[in-house]
């Protein structure tokens, strides 16, 4: 089994996708990310240094809309689905300080 | 009552436009249907009796004061979980989002909708779209109605399971590295993944942005061909849609593809099973008997394509699943401060491929191996499209296998996630190229399970590949049929 990237780097990038993972998860992960890696090591050795990305496959650039007013979501809408709301905006725990 | 469901989209808005049959009566077939077998096959997330008799009496009203529902009128169609509806929940089969409901519409609800089609429900599918089994839902599995011990495929496999077993004509999925071509193929339905770009993704939840369309399956050819006449077209709310106005679909039916240049893709029928290489290679001769040139092609950039993907869409899945933190929307898992919250809510929320996903994109994004995974995986994609733009300089059009084995069973990949990948080898190319493609089922393998023929054509051309697709369909060997426990319900009702 290869091991490209280890549990401890595995915790490391989970922490920050904010994920958090178990010993024996973190275990499982490395190894299976490991072999996505290691398939990914065909594209890897090529020498395509001077080739243009492709991101965009029809090649379209910098579409905007005329600046316009249009409507949007009321803010009731928008608030809808909120899990906590407090004077018309999202409520959340704490910002500042740290985890009890 | 299969007899009526069984009418092709076509057949129900013509009959309902002539008032044979009232959209009413249709409508409410198709929910019996759909009530009848989700117990089996866990096909549908919601079932929305309720909204659909009450959209299907409006296009009724339409009819009988003169007017005209539009070209799907009282078609019931079924949309992916991943597509918004008004009121109705959009789960993306995560718990994340657990009864969320969308404040908005997505763009092809709307089209559907203006031309008289009825959303019957929401289904199925591998969380975020992320799998090619269907298996990854948190709330179960969706179980493919030829046999009930295999999978539909994924990750649209609650749409393939739902037109194959006829309690729809028509459902929409997304397709990010073959969503719904492998599932239409593992069902026997045809699915098309349009040019990127062709139909609008507003309203769609995003997995991989540069790689995400929205298509129909269908059980014939015609019924795709309409769908996406109606669902196609530039739209403000996305501005990846494309504004060339596309020609028409079902126009191509019957015409001749004498003369056509057909390559069969070496590549890809390289790791594909015997049986799957034969019915391609039927398909060919059938083509060929109707006077189309065909002719082995190699794109050796091709077998580069799954490596680049499952760079490129974790990538892109770990940036656009970032929005998942319990703030504005979906699941909030409480802790004593943001960042605990954030922590809390989207471990508890997300299952097990999403968050190797998420992490393996976050991974190939960071600093240090930006350049060696993702802008590396980004050049390949450069390299397939120059592939694909060789070959379409010698032919018009190109065949392979869909995905190179049938339906598996339930739980043989799960545990596997590189062997999972596999099963796209032959679908992502087209994804990373932004070309259309689709599955159109074609024969049946010894132990009767459907095998699909992938059609591609180069950039914005679904009017060539609708026309083969239309040529094959006269020597596809039909529908499947289905597994024994399916048809008992369908009789009992």
């Amino acid at each position: 089994m290869s091991s490209r990237i280890s549990p401890k780097e595995v915790a490391h990038v989970a922490m920050l996708a904010r994920l958090s993972l178990t010993d024996e998860e973190a275990e499982l992960y490395a190894s299976q990310l490991s072999s996505v890696l290691d398939h990914a090591s065909d594209i890897e050795s090529l020498d395509i240094h001077d080739l243009e990305v492709t991101a965009h496959p029809l090649g379209l650039v910098n579409r905007t809309r005329s600046d316009s007013v249009v409507s949007g979501l009321s803010q009731a809408e928008a608030l809808s689905q909120a899990p906590d709301e407090a004077q018309g905006m999202f409520s959340v725990p704490p910002v500042l300080g740290e985890p009890s | 009552m299969s007899e009526m469901t069984n009418m092709s989209a076509f057949e129900i808005a013509e009959s309902v436009n002539n008032q044979t049959v009232t959209a009413t009566s249709v409508v409410e077939k198709s929910l019996a249907l759909a009530e009848a077998l989700n117990s089996k096959l866990n096909a549908f997330l919601a079932i929305d009796r309720e909204g659909a008799l009450r959209a299907a009496a409006k296009v009724d009203s339409i009819i009988a004061s003169g007017g005209s529902p539009g070209r799907l009128a009282g078609v019931p169609i079924a949309l992916k979980d991943n597509m918004c509806k008004v009121g109705l929940p959009t789960t993306c089969g995560s718990r994340i989002l657990q009864g969320w409901i969308p404040p908005y519409d997505a763009t092809v609800t709307k089209l559907l909708e203006s031309e008289g089609a009825i959303i019957v429900g929401k289904t199925n599918l591998d969380e975020f779209a992320m799998g090619s089994s269907t298996e990854n839902s948190a709330y179960g599995p969706t179980l493919n109605p030829v046999d009930l011990t295999r999978v539909p495929g994924g990750s649209s496999g609650g749409s393939a399971s739902s037109v194959a077993a006829g309690i729809v004509p028509v459902a929409l999925g997304s397709d990010t590295g073959g969503s719904i071509r492998q599932p239409a193929s593992l069902c026997g339905v045809v699915g098309v993944k349009p040019t990127y770009g062709r139909v609008s993704r507003y309203g769609l939840v995003a997995f991989a942005s540069s790689l995400d369309q929205i298509g129909p399956f269908s059980s014939s050819v015609m019924d795709s061909a309409l769908t996406l006449e109606v669902i196609a077209g530039f739209d403000l709310k996305d501005s990846t849609s494309y504004d060339e106005q596309m020609g028409s679909l079902s126009a191509q039916k019957g015409l001749s593809v004498e003369g056509l240049r057909v390559g069969m893709v070496t590549e890809f029928v390289e790791g594909s099973d015997l049986e799957v290489v034969s019915a391609l290679r039927d398909a060919a001769n059938a083509l060929t008997s109707l006077g189309a040139d065909v002719v082995e092609i190699s794109i050796p950039e091709t077998k580069l394509g799954l490596s680049a993907y499952y760079l490129i869409a974790p990538a892109e899945a770990s940036s656009n699943l970032a929005r998942f933190d319990g703030v504005r929307f979906g699941l909030r898992v409480e802790g004593s401060n943001i960042e605990e919250t954030n922590v809390l809510t989207r471990t508890k929320g997300f299952g097990a491929e999403v968050k190797r996903r998420i992490m393996l994109g976050t991974y190939a994004l960071s600093s240090g191996y930006y350049d060696a995974y993702y802008a590396k995986a980004q050049q390949v994609r450069t390299l397939i499209k120059s592939g694909f733009e060789r070959a379409y300089q010698q032919v018009d059009v190109l065949i392979s296998p869909v995905s190179p084995t049938t339906a598996f069973k339930l739980g043989e990949k799960s545990l596997d996630p590189l062997a999972m990948y596999l099963s796209d080898v032959c679908t992502i190319p087209s994804n990373l190229a932004g070309h259309p493609a689709m599955s159109m089922p074609y024969a049946l393998d010894s132990k009767g399970l459907p095998i699909g023929v992938q059609i591609l054509a180069p950039a914005l051309r679904e009017d060539l590949m609708f026309r083969l697709a239309f040529a094959l369909e006269g020597s596809s060997t039909g529908a499947p049929s289905l597994d024994d426990s399916i048809k008992e319900a369908i009789n009992r009702g």
